[in-house]
């Protein structure tokens, strides 16, 4: 034994014998985690989270949450001796007087905007691939809850500057608490603290962005993970992979190495983009004052969607008994986003209702496979985008030599028209894709090589798949539809009445697939062929 | 349904086929070298951070292909972190991928359910527990338990009261009043129509008393628009006339949808126009909306001249201004 074993070996038992944490470690760092490249969207995530925490710290050395007025005596010249905000004045010394400032802030920017992009499509690789089913549910409920914070935390980091553009965005953020019916101008004095914007609504949110957020953030993402953990990794179907075991590489080396280099990656990458690319040049905008604005007012890209909802609400609102219902504001900011995300919650519940499906899955399904829920994001996902094109519609009018009218009345149309398109057409894509896989597994692959027979015919030669392939393509489930019992046999009326009718319809639907190649297809080919 | 029939069989893990660098020692050999090369790349990177933060001037700018005229200090400090991070980064994936081992290993699943047993002693324990409690019998203990628990939440809610004032008057008024004079913002000086020529547009404020500061606050509710159009123009009834003078008229620049500054006007069209959400307002119909989500035209404040010929307001605006809200009237 050499005298670092020695050292190694005294230090393991020390920590041991007060932890107990050998046996844990033990079995732990040899655990094993399956490898595929979208199972980095969620690494992404969570690097982008840490790259956060440290640019934003950073950030608050400096940082001065305050709005009162000060005079600007920094060296942006264009600025000098005008009048702003503490907040705004801060964040100008940041970018300007503070060496590697101005790289922090757009590296916090920019690891703001890829964290919420990651979110966004491992929530939706997550979805497509059915990973949210039995026993994952919580965890898909907590992602919802992470997106939702995402949202909210960007939208206040955004706000903190106190620049005209920030400016503009919480004042569109007031008119939203004031609409509330009842209690909206009561809310919106309680949290500006009076009239806006008042002078204690940035010192607030400051609170609530560094502390109280980040906070909730850290707890759930730690639910979050230690469920991944403790659940193991889901997996894509293949051969040797089934629903009892995890195949893939053990935490220590490979996957510590690999996951500890990704991080570093993504903080280069984040690094690189704040190193080139300006992000939310708040000097060019001004201090913000309620009665300025400047031409295409932009919310960062998550809040898009939100506001192209608000930009195409047809202009309605009901004047009754002294009252006012702003349903131009209330339908498109609340009651549409607020739909939107219950069903994006209760989804893994109506899916596993309407299938029936209790059993535990850790075998990923192709989307293809399932082809009524991938057209179901489809047809969410063509909503969003929608929504969001008219988020833009100032700028795409600009970039495209477009009118606004032009735009805004597609997008109120393209709304309504889009998604149900976009799941019909889904869903036929899918199943062609099945029928496809079964012509590769009974037919073999296309070789693009013509052969002459001896009495002159002409056939493409068609290549085996290996029997790994064929597995790949064949090993998922084709459940038939459950069979809607009306009555049972004394002659009793079903007592879920409507909701069995329901199951069995959608149940139905979902039933609706290429079946897929069996041994007794594949048996009855080899004896028809040769 | 065809998964009644047998389905195809699971051939399992595929025989695993070794790299290059498993088994020819000059390819290990150089995988080697290129970790370490990566890993040496990180630290001429910070080397490039350091130097760009202790000799790079801050005000140096350069220009670069692609990027522009870029300040030197900013981009050394931010590729030297990015070579720095991304040479360590690069290094650990490529160690990972040719030199550990990259043979699949397969672990079993557990079910997570407990066992029967488990499940029906944690029911019985708990009933048990229960039972020591008491909860099933003293249900006087357990509803004032969960009365006193539902009201000890209202204290925090109540202690957010003082957050803020109540609205009061607040959301309704104004600084216009009868005879308040027009003043530009910027520079606070009074108006006479003749500064404004057809076709013009101005921002002003109500004039300041003496003793007054203008807050954020008064500018988000006063802030009014001047824009002068030739009489005719106007497609007006005779009181919304008579609040115009000599083509000049005044509207609420605070929008009336979401409260954003409405700045844009279409000298041709004469309309104004939200860049918020593109809520159009037509200036010759007294603002009425002609297109976007807002729900009512921009309030107008009638306006007039004094005695010395300044334009001043005839009275207050006669409607709240801004966006909606529930105890709004109209």
């Amino acid at each position: 034994m050499t005298a670092r074993e020695r050292v190694a070996g005294n230090v393991a038992n020390y920590v041991d014998e007060r932890t107990g944490a050998a046996a844990w470690m033990k079995k732990n760092l040899t655990k094993v985690f399956p490898d595929h490249w979208s199972f980095m969207l969620g690494e992404i995530a969570l690097y982008s989270f840490v790259i956060l925490l440290l640019s934003g710290t950073f950030l608050t050395f400096w940082f001065d949450p305050s709005m009162k007025l000060v005079t600007y005596d920094g060296s942006y010249m264009p600025l000098k001796d005008v009048e702003m905000s503490a907040a705004y004045a801060s964040t100008l010394h940041i970018s300007f007087d503070v060496r590697g400032g101005l790289l922090m802030r757009q590296i916090h920017h920019w690891a703001a905007l890829i964290f919420m992009a990651a979110i966004v499509v491992h929530l939706l690789r997550v979805f497509f691939t059915g990973a949210f089913r039995k026993p994952r549910e919580f965890n898909w409920l907590l992602g919802i809850g992470l997106l939702t914070l995402g949202i909210v935390e960007g939208f206040l980091g955004y706000s903190l500057p106190d620049d005209l553009l920030s400016g503009t965005g919480l004042r569109i953020a007031q008119a939203i608490i004031q609409a509330l019916p009842v209690v909206g101008s009561y809310l919106s004095f309680f949290a500006f603290g009076g009239a806006f914007p008042g002078e204690t609504f940035i010192p607030r949110i400051y609170t609530v962005h560094i502390l109280l957020l980040p906070g909730i953030f850290l707890a759930l993402i730690t639910v979050h993970l230690m469920l991944v953990w403790y659940q193991k990794h889901t997996q894509y179907p293949g051969p040797g992979r089934t629903e009892k075991n995890v195949v893939g590489y053990p935490l220590m080396p490979v996957y510590m190495a690999k996951a500890g280099g990704f991080f570093f990656i993504v903080f280069g990458v984040t690094a690189f983009l704040g190193a080139v690319a300006s992000i939310n040049p708040i000097w060019l905008y001004g201090p913000y004052t309620p009665g300025q604005i400047s031409a295409g007012s932009q919310p960062d890209w998550y809040m898009g969607w939100l506001d192209g909802l608000v930009r195409m609400a047809p202009p309605l609102e009901t004047h009754a008994f002294g009252h006012t219902i702003s349903w131009n504001i209330l339908i498109p900011g609340l009651i549409i986003p607020g739909i939107l995300f219950t069903g994006m919650a209760l989804y893994p519940f109506i899916e596993s209702w309407i299938t029936g499906d209790k059993r535990e899955h850790h075998l990923l399904d192709r989307p293809r496979n399932v082809p009524n829920r991938t057209a179901l994001g489809a047809m969410s996902l063509t909503f969003m985008i929608v929504a969001l094109i008219n988020g833009g519609n100032d700028v795409i009018a600009t970039h495209f030599s477009l009118t606004i009218n032009q735009i805004m009345w597609f997008t109120r149309f393209g709304l309504i028209i889009l998604p149900p398109l976009a799941f019909v057409i889904t869903k036929r894509i899918c199943l062609s894709l099945q029928r496809a896989d079964r012509e590769l597994v009974l037919h073999g692959k296309e070789t693009g090589r013509l052969v002459m027979l001896p009495h002159g015919e002409y056939v493409e030669v068609h290549e085996e798949l290996s029997p790994q392939k064929k597995w790949t393509l064949t090993q998922h489930d084709q459940a038939p539809a459950i069979a809607l019992i009306e009555t049972d046999k004394g002659g009793v009326l079903n007592p879920k009445g409507i909701r069995a009718k329901l199951q069995a319809r959608f149940s139905a639907a979902n039933a609706e697939v290429v079946a897929k190649p069996t041994s007794e297809d594949l048996k009855q080919l080899e004896s028809g062929h040769h | 349904m065809s998964n009644e029939l047998a389905p195809l069989s699971d051939p399992g893990l595929p025989e695993h086929i070794h790299r290059k660098s498993d088994s020819d020692p000059v390819a290990e050999k150089r995988a080697e070298q290129q970790v370490a090369i990566l890993f040496l790349l990180s630290g001429l990177g910070t080397i490039l951070f350091i130097y760009s933060y202790i000799f790079v001037k801050t005000d140096l700018f350069i220009f670069l292909p692609i990027l522009g005229s870029t300040n030197a200090h900013q981009l050394g400090l931010g590729m030297g972190l990015t070579i720095a991070l991304l040479g360590i980064g690069f290094g650990a994936v490529h160690w990972a991928k040719t030199l550990m081992s990259d043979t699949e290993v397969i672990a079993e699943r557990h079910e997570f359910r407990s066992t029967e047993n488990d499940r029906s002693d944690f029911v019985d324990t708990v009933k048990e527990r229960a039972a020591v409690a008491g909860l099933g019998r003293r249900s006087l203990i357990k509803r004032t338990l969960g009365l006193s628990v539902g009201l000890v939440g209202l204290s925090p809610i109540l202690l957010l009261r003082d957050l803020g004032p109540l609205p009061k008057k607040q959301l309704e008024e104004t600084s216009w009043r009868t005879g308040t004079r027009l003043v530009t913002d910027p520079g606070d000086r009074p108006i006479k129509a003749s500064d404004l020529e057809v076709g013009a547009v101005a921002q002003v404020l109500p004039e300041l008393r003496a003793d007054q500061k203008r807050t954020l606050e008064d500018i988000g509710k006063d802030a009014v628009l001047l824009i002068r159009l030739r009489p005719e123009e106007f497609q007006l009834d005779a009181e919304r006339k008579s609040w115009t003078y000599q083509g000049i008229i005044a509207f609420s620049k605070i929008c009336s949808h979401m409260g954003c500054a409405v700045a844009l006007y279409e000298q041709q069209t004469k309309h104004l126009l939200c860049p918020c959400h593109q809520s159009t307002f037509d200036v010759t119909r007294a603002a009425k909306v002609i297109f976007g989500p807002s729900a009512r035209p921009l309030p107008q404040l009638a306006i007039t001249v004094d005695a010395e010929g300044y334009l001043v307001a005839q009275q207050p605006f006669t409607e709240s201004v801004g966006p909606s809200y529930w105890e709004r009237s109209s």
